[in-house]
């Protein structure tokens, strides 16, 4: 788990062009939306995107992304549980 | 491009006030070259270098396409540390032009159509988007326009910012080019115009291009 968070850092550093951030600058537990990193909705269509592209894992429900894409550790958690 | 529309004589000149191009990997403020780097590096280097050298703080610039961040570093440039306070935000207008539009980003985002369509470069082909990341950026709220043109045509653009100014509510406007082609050939030349007195009347021959 602890390789896919810091995994997911880089990968998420590099599709939301975050290039002013370093990996170890991103907190897991973090909000990524609001306060936290500060993402907004077109990044969230990107993760999505990330999702899709990196793990095979498409959003059936885009309700469920508030949750999913919480922050960097409860993306994980869903990646790991819905990898093919 | 001729305007057929009956309009009002201009009756009061108009001024420019701030002039910044940058072209060939070199800021010019006033025709001066005040900051440069070398001229083999790619647009993307030029414009992070620029927005460090002035020590600009804005999380969104990273995730600007090209033509964005281009036009929001010669708009950073042309209003630093200008005072607008008394100037209302609908006050201030943003006329602006180029050849390429948003080719360059089109570009980039069809490719990504072989795989999955990126929406982070999806909301950058259309290219009055720059005009919008610079009105958030400066809380412009007034006249906006971007057109797209052959070449720069001078006379057209001096005739219809003297117009807005003279028409409508307008007290400052942001002008001039805002080229990047598929190429990454880039220029951005821009002119803050406004009714105070200066010492340069705005007017076609001052829009050298």
């Amino acid at each position: 788990m602890d390789e896919l968070i810091e995994k997911l850092k880089v990968q998420l550093i590099a599709q939301l062009s975050l290039e002013d951030i370093e990996p170890d600058e991103i907190d897991s537990e973090e909000a990524l939306f609001g306060d936290g990193l500060g993402l907004d909705s077109i990044d969230a269509l990107e993760i999505i995107v990330l999702l899709e592209k990196e793990y095979g894992i498409k959003l059936d429900n885009p309700k469920d992304g508030q949750d999913i894409m919480h922050s960097v550790k409860s993306l994980a958690e869903f990646i790991t549980a819905n990898q093919k | 491009m001729q305007l057929f529309y009956l309009k009002k004589q201009i009756t009061m000149a108009n001024y420019i006030q701030r002039h910044i191009r940058l072209e060939n990997n070199s800021v010019f403020a006033e025709g001066k070259e005040i900051f440069s780097i070398d001229k083999d590096e790619e647009f993307k280097v030029f414009a992070k270098s620029v927005y460090k050298n002035y020590e600009i703080k804005y999380g969104k610039f990273y995730k600007m396409d090209a033509l964005s961040k281009l036009g929001f570093l010669a708009s950073e440039l042309l209003l630093k540390d200008f005072n607008k306070d008394d100037i209302l935000p609908e006050q201030i207008a943003i006329i602006c032009a180029n050849t390429s539009a948003s080719l360059h980003t089109d570009v980039k985002y069809q490719n990504t159509l072989k795989e999955i369509p990126s929406p982070a470069l999806f909301v950058y082909t259309l290219p009055n988007i720059v005009l919008g990341e610079i009105s958030i950026r400066n809380m412009i709220r007034g006249e906006s326009l971007f057109l797209v043109q052959d070449k720069f045509d001078a006379d057209f653009m001096a005739e219809y910012v003297d117009d807005i100014f003279e028409n409508t509510n307008t007290e400052l406007c942001i002008t001039g080019w805002l080229e990047i082609s598929a190429n990454e050939e880039y220029k951005a030349n821009l002119f803050l115009v406004s009714k105070q007195e200066s010492n340069t009347k705005f007017k076609a021959t001052e829009l050298k291009n």
